[in-house]
């Protein structure tokens, strides 16, 4: 038994696990970011009454929530790095980065979408009519009365989606991150066979440290801001 | 698109209806524009041309990588959906019964394996049986780790269905005599079971989406071939084009079916009929873990928020 104790604490001291952990929470903090924005942008078209924009906003939904993430991540090394020799830095792992946070962004961009969509389809019509019948036009009305109801309806949805963000940047090592924690998990167990269960046991509580409080962090928060119907 | 009227906009009046027509054209060719720019870009590089799209419309790519692949990426979804099913029923009763015990334990395995990636269980289990030398071990790496996944996630259908219907259901049952362990088994589980069924299509999507993770593991399914198919005729960005197509097609026709599963489905059950579980939508491909059942947020479902209940998962 203290073998087995003395082999795990050596397995930290050869391989960086936390620092895997921080390329995954790294990889979801800047695709989240990237798509926030083009969540949000798709969002304000398929609610525009603008027919084309909307059909690109639906489109844009339709492709990318029925294409499989690992394919986007392939896509993007071997379609856009590799035959388009599109390149987002010079250097060759800050490249592969980039290029990881790009297919998560712009497949999670499809969900953010949809979760912002669901926020503002929370908001009765009978919340518009109210703020139109007491006076306020288009701005004041979407400022004061349905936006804040809106967001306060995506809290949940947007929760989700960073939580399938966060588990999905595993999914990096298909566009050659090699850092992150799938890779180096893989590298530990191939070469500490002995040690499998410790090992995957390692990762897997730590995934799940990291999910549930913002688990519990966005349920709270959407119970706190949920508007009482 | 949903019917209903949006909640921002009023209906457009004349002057409106102009400024609409006006940015509806200019919007369409803004993005006519952009569509010829990346394909002029693609032309540049010559990835439109013939030679790179005549080898994916031969019967060699499609017997030999495309169609083997997408049978197996359909094999392992199938096989994994079915287990998921039965693995799902027992954890989703298990999460609902009366005995504390078996509540906490199956709370704990459901939240533990919807928190961990899917591919780190993949990574794990494919790794395991190719030390064990178990035949086929991508295959069935596959398929255990998106059972283990994908049962947690039925097992919240299951329970949020439960807890979906009205509490009539179980006085009910209670009044006629059934104690409440054949009130779950007799009347309250099968009404979330059909209740659930859009959301299990739904959830076949999520597993399809999720096989091509074996592609990683080395498993020979769609993305796999396709990447193969690549290599052999140097067209690889065609190659992955079309694997996408499969999967957005094959996809789209599950989501489809589960609309109009939703929609015939809701005479059979007192319960809700909606694609996902309440809280349980918008999962990614990755899903989530104990998120709130707060506005579920279908556009053309009306959801019921609050009678799905039941709070932090964990709880």
């Amino acid at each position: 038994m203290g073998d087995f104790f003395s082999q795990f604490a050596t397995l930290f001291e050869n391989y960086d696990v936390l620092g895997a952990f921080w390329v995954n929470i790294q990889l979801t903090f800047w695709a989240a970011l990237l798509a926030l924005v083009i969540g949000t942008v798709l969002a304000l078209m398929r609610i525009s009454p603008i027919p084309s924009l909307a059909w690109v906003g639906t489109a844009y939904v339709t492709i990318f929530r029925n294409t499989p993430l690992t394919i986007i991540m392939v896509f993007m090394t071997l379609g856009v790095w590799g035959q388009l020799k599109f390149e987002l830095s010079q250097d060759f792992a800050s490249n592969f980065f980039r290029l990881a946070v790009v297919a998560l962004a712009v497949y999670h961009a499809a969900f953010v979408c949809e979760a912002i969509r669901s926020g503002v389809n929370t908001v009765p019509l009978g919340q518009a009519e109210a703020a139109r019948a007491i006076g306020l036009s288009f701005l004041p009305a979407a400022r004061i009365v349905i936006l804040p109801q809106a967001f306060r309806g995506a809290v949940a949805p947007l929760g989700n989606t960073l939580i399938a963000l966060i588990k999905n940047s595993t999914v990096a090592a298909a566009a050659g991150v090699a850092t992150e924690t799938s890779t180096l998990m893989k590298n530990m167990i191939e070469f500490n066979s002995s040690l499998i269960y410790a090992i995957f046991l390692t990762f897997a509580i730590g995934y799940v440290i990291l999910v549930i409080p913002v688990g519990v962090a966005t349920t709270a928060l959407s119970r706190r801001l949920a508007v009482r119907r | 698109m949903s019917a209903r009227r949006s909640v921002l906009f009023d209906a457009p009046g004349p002057v409106a209806r102009r400024r609409i027509a006006i940015g509806n054209v200019v919007a369409a060719i803004l993005v006519a524009a952009l569509v010829v720019l990346l394909l002029m870009r693609l032309d540049a590089e010559g990835q439109l041309d013939a030679d790179k799209w005549a080898p994916i419309f031969t019967a060699d790519a499609w017997t030999n990588y495309l169609l083997p692949g997408l049978v197996d990426t359909l094999r392992a979804a199938a096989l994994a959906i079915v287990g998921a099913l039965v693995l799902g029923i027992l954890l989703g009763i298990g999460r609902v019964a009366h005995a504390w015990w078996l509540r906490a334990i199956c709370t704990v395995v459901v939240e533990f394996f919807r928190a961990v990636p899917v591919l780190l269980m993949m990574i794990f289990f494919w790794l395991l049986m190719a030390q064990q030398n178990v035949p086929d071990a991508p295959f069935w790496a596959v398929v255990l780790a998106l059972v283990l996944y994908n049962g947690s996630v039925v097992a919240e259908l299951v329970r949020s269905g439960v807890h979906g219907l009205p509490s009539g259901q179980r006085e009910a049952a209670l009044a006629v005599g059934l104690t409440r362990g054949q009130s779950l088994r007799s009347v309250e589980v099968p009404q979330a079971l059909v209740a659930m069924l859009p959301a299990l299509v739904s959830q076949l999507v999520v597993v399809l989406k999720d096989s091509a993770l074996g592609y990683i593991i080395t498993y020979t399914e769609l993305l796999q071939e396709s990447r193969r198919l690549g290599s052999a005729n140097v067209n690889i960005l065609q190659a992955l084009t079309v694997a996408a197509v499969i999967f957005i097609v094959v996809n789209y026709t599950l989501t489809k079916i589960a609309e109009l599963l939703a929609r015939t489905l809701s005479s059979r059950t007192a319960g809700s009929t909606t694609t996902f579980a309440a809280g349980l939508e918008n999962t990614a491909g990755g899903g989530s873990t104990l998120q709130a059942d707060l506005p579920a947020g279908d556009p053309d479902v009306t959801d019921h928020p609050h009678e799905h209940g039941a709070g932090p998962r964990l709880g």
